[in-house]
C-alpha cells in the first residue's frame, strides 16, 4: 500500500475538469486508489464521488493506493496533482 | 390578418422575409413501471453513449466558434455522463421497475439535490444545473427529440420562446434575418448573438407565437421596435425600399475604411471606438476604428460570485490589445459602485450611489483588488500601446495615491521578473472638479478623456435616468461647452491629448465645434465610425 498527501493549490479547490481528469488518470490504474478530504472518501476513479467532496483550495488531499501497480499510480497522481491541482 | 408586435431592440437593422417558429420539444416522464428492465437500460445506455457523442462534437464545435472556456462545459458534462456513480444511480432506479426517461431524470436530480446542499462551497453548489443538464441530453436521446434549430433553405425570421447557446451552436447563421424571442433582455444570449452577427434581433416581447406563423412573412423593424407579421401589401414596399436604402449606405461607408479622418481643409481628428468587453473589439476592428478610446473594465466584474483573478483579467485585456495590431487600447479600471449588480463585493446601500463610493475611490479602497487589475493591464501592455484610464478623478491627491500605487505595482512585477509593459496613463474628466483642475491635473498624466454623460450629470445636478428631468435639458449648453473647452486648452497647453468618450462625440452637430477647439480624438459605437468619418470628411 502506498500513501501520500497533497495539500490543494487551486483557488477553485479539485473543481469539475481537473476532478475528471483525476479520475481519467486514476482509472488508468488497476490498483484500488480511494482520496480522502475532510473526514470523507471517494472513489478517484469516479469523477462524482471525487466532487462530491467538496475539496477546496488549502485542505489536504490523502491518497491511499493498494495494487499491483500502486508505486506507478502514486507517481502518475503526485505529477498529476502538482500539475493540476 | 396583419399584426403589430413591440419589443426590445438589438441593432436597429430591418430584416424583411418567411417566419420560422422554434419550438423545444419538452420530454414527457411517466411514472409508468415496466416490465422489462433488460430493454429499458439497453435504452438507457445507447441514449448516454449518444449524448456522450453529441457533447464531444458540440466541445469541438464551442472551442473553434467561441473559445476554451465555453468549450468547457461540453467538455465536463460528458464527463459526468461517463462517470459510473451516475450510471450505478440510473440503473439502480431501473432495477426497481422504472422506466429509463424516469430514471435518468430521477439521478439527475437527486445529484443535483446533493450538489446543491453544500453550503460552503458555492462553486459546488451551481454544479447543481450541470446534473439537471446532462439528465435532460439524455432524455432528449431516449425520447428522440433534436437539440437545435433546423432552418429550412431560405433566409428566416426565426421566432422562438427564447435562445440558449445550446439552441444556436449549430446554427447556420447565414440563414437568420433576424430574431425575435417572447423573453430574453438586451444583454441575453439572443442579444449578445445577434449583436455579434451584426442582425437585429427584437427581445421580451412578450407575445407567444404559434406554429402557424411559420411561412408567413414577417417584417423586424429594428428603427421602430416593432415585429409586424403577415404585413400590407404598401408596407412591404415601402420596407423593401428602405432595405435596398440601407444597403446602399452600408455600402458606401464600406468604402471609407482605411481612409483618413481629416476634413476638406486638412483639420484631422482621431476616431476610435468604445467597447464593453473584447468581443466587442472584432467589431471595432471591423469599423476600422483607429484605437480603442474606452475598453470598459467591468465585464470582469459583473455578474460573477466573486473578483477576476489576475490570469483571467490579464487574458482579457491582451485579448483585445493583440487583437487591435498595434493600434492603441486605452483601458478603464473599474468603475463600479452600489447601483450595479455585484453582491461579493458587499457594498453598503448607498442613498446616491452616483456621488458614493464608486469608480477610483472603491479602488483606493480595495487596494489589493485595484493592484491585481493593475497589474493584469500592465503585463498585457507588453503586446501592444496600452493606456490606462482612471475614472471619476477629482482630486490631485488622489492621483497622487494613485501613481504610488502604480509604481508599487511595476516594481513587484519587476521583482517577481514578470513581463509587462509601458503604458501611458491618463484620467477621465468626468466631474466639474476634474475639468477645473485640468491644468493641475495635466502635470500628471498623458492623457485626459472627456466622459460627456456623467460630467454632463454632475454639471447639471440632472439624474441621467431620469426622464422626467427631460424639459430641463438644453442641448450643447454652454456651461459643458465652457468646461470642454476649458479641459482641452488646459490640457494642450501642457502636451496632454484629448479625447471624448461619451456620447457628445458621436453628435455630428458638435464634430465641427470639437475639431475647430482642438479635440484630439473622438471615441464611439463601433457602427458609428464610418459614418462619423464621412461626416468629417464632408466638413469644409
Amino acid at each position: 500500500m502506498v500513501e501520500f498527501s497533497y495539500v490543494i493549490k487551486d483557488e477553485l479547490g479539485i473543481h469539475a475538469r481537473p476532478a475528471g481528469l483525476l479520475a481519467k488518470t486514476a482509472a488508468g490504474f488497476k490498483s484500488n486508489i480511494s482520496l480522502s478530504v475532510g473526514g470523507e472518501t471517494a472513489d478517484a476513479k469516479r469523477l462524482i464521488s471525487i466532487m462530491k467532496l467538496g475539496a477546496q483550495h488549502g485542505q489536504t488531499a490523502a491518497f491511499t493506493i493498494e495494487g499491483e501497480d500502486e508505486a506507478a499510480a502514486a507517481q502518475a497522481l503526485q505529477s498529476f496533482m502538482n500539475e493540476n491541482l | 390578418m396583419s399584426k403589430e408586435i413591440k419589443g426590445q431592440v438589438v441593432s436597429g437593422k430591418i430584416a424583411l422575409g418567411p417566419i420560422h417558429v422554434f419550438r423545444k420539444k419538452i420530454p414527457v416522464i411517466t411514472s409508468e413501471t415496466t416490465n422489462d428492465s433488460t430493454e429499458e437500460l439497453n435504452t438507457f445506455l445507447t441514449a448516454r453513449d449518444k449524448a456522450i457523442k453529441e457533447l464531444k462534437i458540440l466541445e469541438e464545435e464551442a472551442n473553434a466558434r467561441m473559445g476554451e472556456e465555453e468549450a468547457m462545459v461540453f467538455s465536463v458534462h460528458g464527463m459526468l455522463l461517463e462517470d459510473l456513480d451516475f450510471e450505478d444511480a440510473v440503473k439502480e432506479c431501473i432495477s426497481a421497475g422504472h422506466n429509463a426517461s424516469y430514471a435518468v431524470k430521477k439521478a439527475g436530480e437527486d445529484l443535483a439535490v446533493f450538489f446543491a446542499s453544500m453550503e460552503d462551497n458555492d462553486y459546488m453548489k451551481e454544479r447543481a444545473s450541470d446534473f439537471r443538464d446532462i439528465a435532460n441530453r439524455v432524455i432528449c436521446k431516449i425520447q428522440d427529440i433534436e437539440d437545435g434549430i433546423k432552418l429550412p433553405s431560405e433566409p428566416v425570421i426565426l421566432l422562438a420562446h427564447d435562445l440558449v447557446p445550446s439552441d444556436t451552436l449549430g446554427l447556420d447563421t447565414n440563414k437568420v434575418l433576424a430574431f425575435v424571442t417572447t423573453k430574453g433582455s438586451t444583454n441575453s444570449h439572443t442579444a449578445i448573438l445577434a449583436r455579434s452577427l451584426g442582425i437585429t434581433a427584437l427581445v421580451d416581447t412578450g407575445e407567444e407565437f404559434g406554429d402557424d406563423l411559420t411561412g408567413q412573412i414577417g417584417i423586424v423593424d429594428g428603427e421602430k421596435g416593432i415585429f409586424i407579421i403577415d404585413p400590407k401589401e404598401e408596407f412591404l414596399d415601402e420596407y423593401r425600399k428602405r432595405i435596398k436604402e440601407i444597403q446602399k449606405e452600408e455600402e458606401s461607408l464600406k468604402s471609407l475604411i482605411g481612409k483618413e479622418t481629416r476634413t476638406k481643409s486638412g483639420q484631422a481628428i482621431k476616431i476610435y471606438a468604445n467597447i464593453g468587453n473584447p468581443s466587442d473589439a472584432a467589431k471595432a476592428l471591423e469599423y476600422d476604428a483607429e484605437g480603442i478610446g474606452l475598453f470598459r473594465s467591468e465585464f470582469l466584474f459583473l455578474g460573477k460570485n466573486d473578483y477576476p483573478s489576475e490570469e483571467e483579467q490579464f487574458k482579457s485585456y491582451k485579448e483585445v490589445i493583440t487583437l487591435m495590431k498595434g493600434r492603441e487600447v486605452i483601458i478603464r479600471t473599474l468603475d463600479i459602485g452600489a447601483d450595479k449588480q455585484a453582491d461579493y463585493f458587499e457594498l453598503p446601500k448607498e442613498d446616491n450611489p452616483a456621488m458614493g463610493l464608486r469608480a477610483i475611490r472603491l479602488c483606493l479602497e480595495r487596494p489589493e483588488m485595484f493592484k491585481t487589475q493593475l497589474r493584469a493591464i500592465y503585463r498585457a501592455a507588453a503586446f501592444g500601446p496600452t493606456g490606462i484610464m482612471f475614472p471619476m478623478i477629482t482630486s490631485l491627491e488622489e492621483m497622487d495615491k494613485i501613481l504610488d500605487l502604480v509604481d508599487k505595482v511595476k516594481k513587484e512585477l519587476k521583482d517577481e521578473a514578470l513581463d509587462f509593459g509601458e503604458a501611458e496613463l491618463g484620467v477621465m474628466i468626468e466631474t466639474p472638479a476634474a475639468a477645473l483642475i485640468s491644468d493641475l491635473l495635466a502635470d500628471k498624466v498623458s492623457f485626459f478623456s472627456i466622459g460627456t454623460n456623467d460630467l454632463t450629470q454632475y454639471t447639471f445636478a440632472m439624474d441621467r435616468q431620469n426622464a422626467s428631468l427631460e424639459p430641463f435639458r438644453v442641448p450643447n449648453h454652454p456651461a459643458i461647452l465652457r468646461l470642454i473647452e476649458m479641459t482641452v486648452q488646459n490640457a494642450h497647453k501642457k502636451n496632454v491629448r484629448v479625447g471624448i468618450c461619451g456620447e457628445m462625440g458621436a453628435d455630428f452637430d458638435l464634430t465641427k465645434y470639437f475639431i475647430s477647439i482642438g479635440v484630439d480624438e473622438l471615441s464611439v459605437s463601433a457602427p458609428k465610425i464610418l459614418a462619423l468619418r464621412k461626416h468629417v470628411r464632408e466638413l469644409a
